[in-house]
């Protein structure tokens, strides 16, 4: 055996070779496969058209969540309600005939376990340290908050592990980043991520498995490991590791799919192990002091499009890039928005707190601690919470949050992701402006001719308020207690 | 899937970078439980404006597409490989592509192929008026006389391309090893 110092990801790679080819294309062993209705229905047309059956069922799961309404599910009678657009309709039931037909446990859309598939792994522990996950979402690296090296794949992919349980991949490079120090008051996970992909850009990560390192992550909750995980992909990165540790073994313990009794006892004692040996050494590597963070939206149609809340919209003329200069210019107008305007100026007409980026029930406290005794600005036309999954739901509306997010205003919606990309009816009419928890920005991603400036939970609650984009230090500086 | 070796044509020149999967494909489209139908809607948004190369009927059918930076950024659905072979296009041209889509594509036999900024920035003049011939066997890219650009591309992917291999029949064949890694790691 070599002693050579390995990082986190090269141990878990290292543990999933099957086969390695002489052009070190590696045939690699997929643990868990978590399937969604969008991403799935040609993957299992292949399989039918070519005789083939899913070849471990029991290491996959499928749930519903890009196309399902947020509107009231169940009937009076307590049976489903129909899903009114044919198309979404038709991709639900495809999905219902292909888990039944190739054997794949199924969450049901009126399941209180539903969710967003991304929310849903790492709270049913299906998602566990050490093992190598995929779906077909680039989203998918969230679930290496846990420990897990998980990736989007496209439906092509998704084919390939449900016949064979493996991909063929080449090794990635490795990106350190490191943070240290404390997040400031009002600053969150979701502000650092959109620090970091503002310093690095969207193409920064690409070809690389980020690792998050340092004092500011070690002190980080799952959840905000996994709103950071989660936009890896925004930085390029198909995949963000997080050493394992006793915040994610205490995470993890008893959830439904975990391992139970003496196999949990055993697991977590390997789980110990999973950490980059001294000495290993990242292909590049990022520092950032959390002291430099401060609430961060976006300003364009990138998730690289940053600037901090008390800043300005930039100028494309101070892009020395030409690229970006034309960039910046279509951003612009495209947004709505002038060169110079102060972001607390920008006024919004629509709330998204959602996603599989900030849709936890860590998320939704944050938001409710500043909602609490507060209202929605008259400007706003629509502003809806939709929680991750319904058991997020469900423990948020046994601490009261719904009705926090109703007195203020808010729509409190049935999970799913909803107005993160529009697929469902929740979309944000052309023109008009939204801050939104999710994780893209992208023209017409909310809807088109959308406009959407990403930011934290606590920022979109404070943006509801005063019906503008607002810094909600100031908000709650006279209180000075944010849920953490 | 039909082998790659050599394509001419015409190529949709889209001096962008960051040009991402919802630009490509917007999710609205997604609904489809098909492959095929999605070329109709693909860069939609670009579309709607008076200027657009893919309102022009010169480009009509173009199998090349020259771009810049960081192409197909975003999410991972494949719908966005789908919508450019429905679109007849076969080959992307750019400096660089987010690893998702150029996998995604590279299932679909489109070849995904990198070129320097200087180089890519001659093709989107040159696509202007000229054909565009990419050949995966000799690894070059050619304007009739006056561009001549090699490029290299991941053996593996290339061998692939150049076969129109199903990689799911070529896994297959080593079934044997499969099981024995879940006997050994007891899965």
């Amino acid at each position: 055996m070599s002693e050579r110092p390995r990082t986190l990801y090269e141990k878990i790679w290292d543990a999933h070779v099957v086969e390695r080819r002489d052009d070190g294309t590696c045939l690699i062993y997929i643990d868990r496969h978590l399937v969604h209705e969008v991403t799935s229905p040609q993957a299992f047309e292949g399989l039918r058209l070519a005789g083939r059956k899913v070849r471990r069922p029991d290491l996959t799961l499928a749930v519903a969540d890009h196309n399902l309404p947020t509107t009231p599910r169940i009937r009076g009678n307590g049976g489903p309600l129909l899903i009114e657009d044919p198309a979404s309709a038709e991709q639900l039931a495809a999905l219902q005939e292909n888990v039944a037909e190739f054997g794949v446990p199924y969450i049901d859309a009126i399941a209180a376990e539903q969710g967003i598939v991304h929310v849903v792994g790492p709270e049913q522990g299906f998602t566990l340290p050490s093992t190598t996950v995929v779906c077909g979402d680039s989203h998918t690296a969230a679930h290496g908050a846990l420990g897990a090296l998980a990736f989007g794949i496209g439906t092509s992919e998704v084919e390939h592990v449900l016949a064979t349980q493996t991909l063929m991949m080449k090794p990635s490079k490795t990106l350190e980043i490191r943070v240290d120090g404390e997040l400031g008051f009002g600053v969150t996970p979701k502000d650092l991520i959109l620090a970091i992909i503002g310093q690095i850009g969207t193409a920064g990560g690409t070809g690389h498995v980020i690792e998050y390192r340092g004092s500011t992550f070690e002190a980080m909750s799952i959840e905000g490991r996994l709103t950071v995980a989660n936009m890896s992909i925004e930085a390029g990165a198909r995949s963000g590791l997080f050493a394992p540790d006793e915040k994610t073994f205490a995470y993890l313990e008893g959830r439904q799919m975990a391992p139970k009794g003496e196999s949990w006892q055993r697991a977590v004692a390997g789980w110990r192990q999973l950490v980059t040996d001294p000495g290993a050494t990242f292909d590049r590597s990022v520092h950032i002091d959390a002291a430099s963070v401060a609430p961060t939206v976006t300003w364009g149609t990138s998730p690289e499009d940053v600037a901090t809340i008390t800043g300005f919209v930039p100028s494309p003329d101070s892009f020395t890039d030409a690229g970006k200069r034309d960039a910046a210019m279509r951003s612009l107008e495209y947004m709505g928005l002038e060169a110079g305007q102060r972001l607390q100026d920008i006024a919004i007409e629509h709330v998204f707190i959602g996603s599989c980026t900030n849709s936890r029930i860590e998320d939704l406290r944050a938001a409710a601690s500043v909602l609490k005794s507060r209202k929605c600005s008259d400007r706003i036309k629509q502003a809806l919470v939709v929680p991750g999954s319904g058991l997020v739901k469900r423990l948020a509306e046994a601490e009261g949050l719904d009705r926090i997010f109703i007195e203020a205003g808010f729509e409190w919606r049935e999970p799913g992701c909803s107005m993160c990309l529009a697929m469902n009816p929740d979309k944000v009419p052309p023109r008009e402006r939204c801050a939104s928890t999710s994780n893209r920005n992208f023209v017409g991603r909310q809807g088109p001719g959308a406009r959407t400036h990403l930011m934290s939970p606590v920022m979109a609650a404070a943006a509801a308020v005063n019906g503008r984009l607002t810094d909600v230090r100031e908000m709650m500086g006279d209180i000075g207690e944010l849920a953490a | 899937m039909i082998p790659f070796t050599r394509v001419e044509g015409r190529a949709y020149p889209l001096p962008f970078s960051n040009i991402d999967t919802d630009l490509i494909i917007p999710a609205v489209h997604l609904k489809t439980i098909r492959r095929s139908g999605l070329g109709q809607h693909a860069f939609e948004a670009l579309r709607s404006t008076d200027d657009s190369v893919f309102a022009d009927p010169a480009f009509r059918g173009a199998p090349i597409i020259v771009a810049l930076d960081n192409f197909g950024c975003g999410s991972s659905r494949e719908h966005a490989a789908w919508a450019l072979v429905d679109l007849g296009v076969r080959a992307v041209v750019a400096p660089s592509f987010s690893d998702i889509f150029a996998s995604n594509a590279f299932k679909n036999g489109i070849a995904t192929v990198e070129l320097d900024h200087a180089a890519v920035e001659s093709l989107l003049e040159s696509a202007k008026t000229d054909s565009i011939v990419v050949d995966l066997e000799s690894m070059t890219v050619t304007v009739g006389e006056r561009d001549h650009f090699t490029f290299t591309m991941d053996p593996f992917r290339r061998d692939c391309l150049l076969a129109g291999l199903d990689e799911i029949a070529l896994t297959l064949s080593h079934d044997d090893a499969i099981t024995a890694y879940e006997q050994r790691m007891g899965i």
